[in-house]
């Protein structure tokens, strides 16, 4: 179940990432741990170029079949462009999150922000202590509150 | 809050890295694979589910039939021993309290099949409107429940099984699977062909195991049980039914028999035929980007008519899909209205259901 998240992008406790570009631009999109959790994604909504976001505003949302969450601004900054294929295979954040599924490419306000993100040793601890306090919550079904992002809306039915 | 009620198989559901929620009080495998994966498998092969958490009730006596008549909008009396008989079970106001699959064991003996969430509820409203004479056991917990269910769950179980392909729908009968004794049924909650078996917990593992082992089997969460009966236009109690909506709003007007002896809804219920129900549950095609959820507004120009009852994205028609309760005006084939998603409007066109229907050999 280890996942190993790549050592050039940083991390939020929501399960972004961001790759830092050339001239302060920036890509922005989900983790292979957010997109695990979510399960089959079929739709996703993103902002449009141009819009101006500070770190931790809800700039989209994404769907899986019975869930919807909110994606949080790792960063704050300018959309200058959005992944234009999530629109027909917004599968693409399942099979590439880091790669093809990303969503989002900014310009940076503040470089400040992007440094105080987790490095993906950090954010892979983080990950291992969310994942056994889910097992705990499997267990003995404790439905705290909690501030991850990715929480599902709707309860499960059948 | 209680802890959570664990089925016989929960310890083979964490094996296979099932994702296991909350529902309805019990932990459940809500996927295994994935959501769509497990749904095409179910539509193309064979999947099978752990329903155990389903509450099971026995009624019997010789007031036993008589009560359930009271009890359920369907005319129970009719089915022979050995049918499944499909019924909202109605309050006064004709809201529905549970919608439910009633087994006739024998002439005197009923199974009623039961939503888990609504376990306490249900048995509270079942003995409080039984004759001293009607005999209300509880078996839910300490029944298994396994499903079958796909075009080839009839050659998986009658590997193990001969007769079960002569098993017709909705029909049921005791049989001996494996060494254990079953309660069988032609039933399902998927828009396949299928089957349900009853067994004691006991049995469960074995059966599962036996299944398992068929590679045309895969294991079907919950999630993909969803998507399936959703296709198909089954009714999800808690989205589609509720106490403040009645079988003749959501379609089931078959399942509501005025020509039997009196029901509990029945003056309601009977009003609301006379004067047409206020709103209709239509199945929706998003023709616009988004998906419509459970309590998402119905708007027409900005005034609201109404609202989403179920809604997803459809695995098999690959489009996001609509139940909706909207006002009679809105609901015949081809109207159209929006869904409020967030900020947004989205559009719709009402469409025909169920929005799958399986083909028949």
């Amino acid at each position: 179940m280890k996942s190993h998240f790549p050592e050039q992008l940083r991390y939020t406790k929501d399960h972004e990432w961001v790759e830092l570009l050339e001239d302060n631009h920036a890509r922005v999109g989900i983790t292979d741990y957010a997109q695990e959790q979510l399960g089959d994604i079929v739709f996703v909504e993103v902002p449009e170029p141009e819009t101006e976001f500070e770190q931790g505003d809800t700039f989209g949302v994404v769907e899986s079949v019975k869930a919807v969450s909110d994606l949080y601004m790792p960063v704050g900054g300018k959309v200058l462009e959005v992944n234009p294929d999530l629109e027909d295979q917004p599968e693409l954040v399942n099979q590439a999150p880091y790669g093809d599924g990303w969503m989002l490419e900014i310009e940076l306000t503040d470089t400040d922000e992007y440094e105080n993100l987790m490095g993906a040793e950090e954010y892979e601890e983080y990950v291992q202590s969310e994942r056994d306090s889910k097992e705990d919550e499997a267990d003995d079904d404790d439905e705290e509150d909690d501030d991850r992002g990715f929480k599902d809306d709707e309860d499960d039915r059948d | 809050m209680p802890p959570l009620q664990q089925t016989a198989l929960h310890d083979r559901h964490v094996r296979a890295k099932a994702r296991m929620v909350e529902f309805g009080g019990w932990s459940m495998p809500v996927q295994y694979a994935g959501i769509l994966e497990e749904h095409r498998h179910v539509r193309s092969a064979c999947g099978l589910f752990d329903l155990s958490h389903m509450g099971e009730f026995y009624l019997s006596g010789s007031t036993a039939t008589g009560d359930l008549q009271l009890l359920v909008t369907n005319d129970v009396a009719r089915a022979q021993p050995g049918q499944c008989v499909y019924s909202p079970m109605c309050n006064e106001r004709g809201g529905v309290v549970d919608d439910l699959v009633a087994y006739r064991l024998e002439s005197d003996r009923w199974l009623l099949v039961v939503n888990a969430s609504n376990h306490d509820k249900d048995l509270a409203w079942v003995r409080a409107h039984t004759s001293p004479t009607t005999v209300v056991d509880d078996q839910s917990f300490g029944t298994s429940l396994l499903a079958l269910q796909g075009p080839f769950a009839a050659t998986v179980l009658g590997d193990h099984l001969e007769e079960a392909s002569q098993l017709k729908a909705f029909r049921c009968s005791q049989a001996r699977l494996a060494g254990h004794d079953v309660l069988l049924s032609r039933t399902g909650y998927t828009g396949e062909d299928g089957f349900e078996i009853y067994c004691t917990d006991a049995a469960a593992g074995p059966l599962w195991d036996l299944f398992m082992a068929d590679p045309r089997v895969k294991p079907i969460g919950l999630g993909a049980r969803d998507t399936l009966r959703f296709e198909a236009r089954l009714l999800l109690y808690g989205n589609d039914l509720d106490e403040e909506t009645t079988p003749l709003e959501a379609g089931l007007d078959w399942t509501v028999k005025f020509d039997k002896p009196d029901f509990i809804g029945r003056a309601a219920l009977l009003a609301q035929r006379d004067s047409g129900p206020p709103r209709k549950l239509v199945g929706f095609k998003m023709t616009g980007r988004g998906v419509a959820r459970h309590g998402y507004a119905i708007v027409a120009g900005n005034a609201p008519i109404g609202h989403v009852a179920s809604g997803t994205f459809s695995p098999t028609l690959e489009q996001n899909l609509g139940l909706g309760f909207v006002q009679p005006a809105f609901a015949a084939e081809g109207s159209r209205f929006a869904v409020q998603i967030r900020a947004q409007q989205v559009e719709a066109e009402v469409v025909k259901t169920p929005f799958y229907r399986r083909p028949r050999p």
